[in-house]
């Protein structure tokens, strides 16, 4: 874990593909970081297509961005959502979907920088693609989560990524496999998570199985996270949450997710002969 | 290859689709790390080719240079299986004996 001047930490999630899960994961993540008691801030750098704050269910309190912040017509805890029922944790919108420029990279690195003041961890939802927007993003954080499906489009575009935020200087870059399905892995119509890690040669921070509770929880607007779900998304979120506060806490294996000789047969046929 | 893709295999079938993927991205990825164009490949190809066949005789139909990755290094990989040596023109000393045709030397070459 690198340790800032400040100690606190500022982490990109991304994806290079929309769709994957990114701004899923900045909510529960978020959440998740803030009920173990660190001060967790979350960044929505994508203005134009803003959504962090529906996730968690606090759009219809945001009143200034990052913006006014910067431009001098707030304070940044004028702008800051709070969340009622996780104190710890709050949102800053990086600007209003009706802003027609992107903020600069220096606009963001200095947002940053004021938040890091003020909290333990600053989690930066991403924008999707590799232009300004992920530019501007990418200059601001230290760390990143790479977040992808085990589907072709969505691990090439999250090498186009990884390879950019290798040439910032980013690190550590890791891994979250989202939306697994057991079942297709087992009969491998579905990228293993081996091969994908191994494409992608990334260490795996966390792998989210696919699970319609996380549908219910956005049309909520309440994170998995947030009411002690025990869906296996939410507890892989929880997991995530501690590795990223360092505590050692072993992956699942979706091959044992599974019982019975249907399963059985599924493991002994991914065996590798040569 | 998996016991899947072996059984498969023998009954005609088609790789399952994640051996495919698998295959597909390596090479997709390995073109978009390198930046090189399928034209530079097949003319950097055919000159390999060109040079080797100039001191053994090789199988050209069998040949193969291929870009790979691996934790992400693309390399550049030739796959050239020598029919046999050929004795070079200038030189005096002629090489002991053919070697034989299954001879299947890779030759790998690195690249950031």
């Amino acid at each position: 874990m690198p340790v800032t001047t400040s100690g606190s930490r500022s982490i990109l999630i991304c994806s290079g593909k929309g769709g994957v899960g990114k701004t899923t994961l900045t909510a529960n993540l978020g959440i998740a970081l803030a009920r173990q008691g660190m001060r967790t801030a979350v960044l929505d750098a994508d203005f134009g297509l803003r959504n962090l704050d529906l996730l968690l269910g606090l759009e219809n309190r945001i009143v200034y961005t990052a913006q006014e912040v910067l431009s001098g017509n707030c304070r940044l805890d004028q702008a800051l959502v709070k969340h009622k029922l996780e104190p710890n944790l709050a949102l800053l919108p990086a600007g209003n979907p009706r802003m027609l420029e992107w903020l600069k990279p220096e606009d963001m690195q200095t947002i940053v920088g004021m938040l890091r003041d003020s909290f333990d961890i600053v989690l930066i939802d991403c924008p999707a693609g590799i232009e300004d927007g992920f530019k501007n993003a990418a200059g601001a954080a230290e760390e990143a989560i790479v977040i992808t499906t085990p589907e072709v489009s969505a691990v090439r575009d999250a090498d186009r990524v990884i390879g950019l935020l290798n040439t910032r200087g980013i690190k550590p870059i890791q891994l979250v496999l989202n939306r697994v399905r057991p079942k297709m892995m087992a009969n491998q119509e579905m990228l293993a998570v081996d091969d994908v890690t191994d494409i992608l040669a990334l260490p795996l921070l966390g792998l989210v199985l696919e699970d319609e509770q996380v549908i219910v929880s956005t049309n909520r607007g309440e994170p998995l996270t947030l009411n002690g779900s025990s869906s296996p998304a939410a507890q892989a979120y929880n997991n995530i949450a501690r590795r990223v506060c360092g505590e050692d806490v072993p992956l699942i294996d979706p091959a044992k997710v599974r019982r019975g000789l249907r399963a059985k047969i599924g493991r002994l046929m991914q065996t590798k002969i040569f | 290859m998996t016991l899947r893709d072996f059984i498969n295999k023998l009954l005609g079938r088609q790789p399952a689709s994640a051996t495919t993927a698998k295959q597909r991205l390596q090479l997709v990825l390995a073109h978009d790390r390198s930046d090189l164009n399928p034209e530079l490949l097949e003319q950097m190809r055919r000159e390999i080719l060109e040079v080797v066949s100039r001191y053994v005789e090789i199988d050209i139909e069998e040949g193969d240079v291929s870009l790979e990755t691996e934790d992400r290094v693309t390399a550049l990989v030739a796959n050239l299986p020598i029919r046999r040596t050929k004795p070079l023109p200038q030189q005096e000393s002629k090489p002991d004996s053919d070697v034989p045709g299954e001879a299947d030397p890779v030759w790998t070459a690195s690249q950031a």
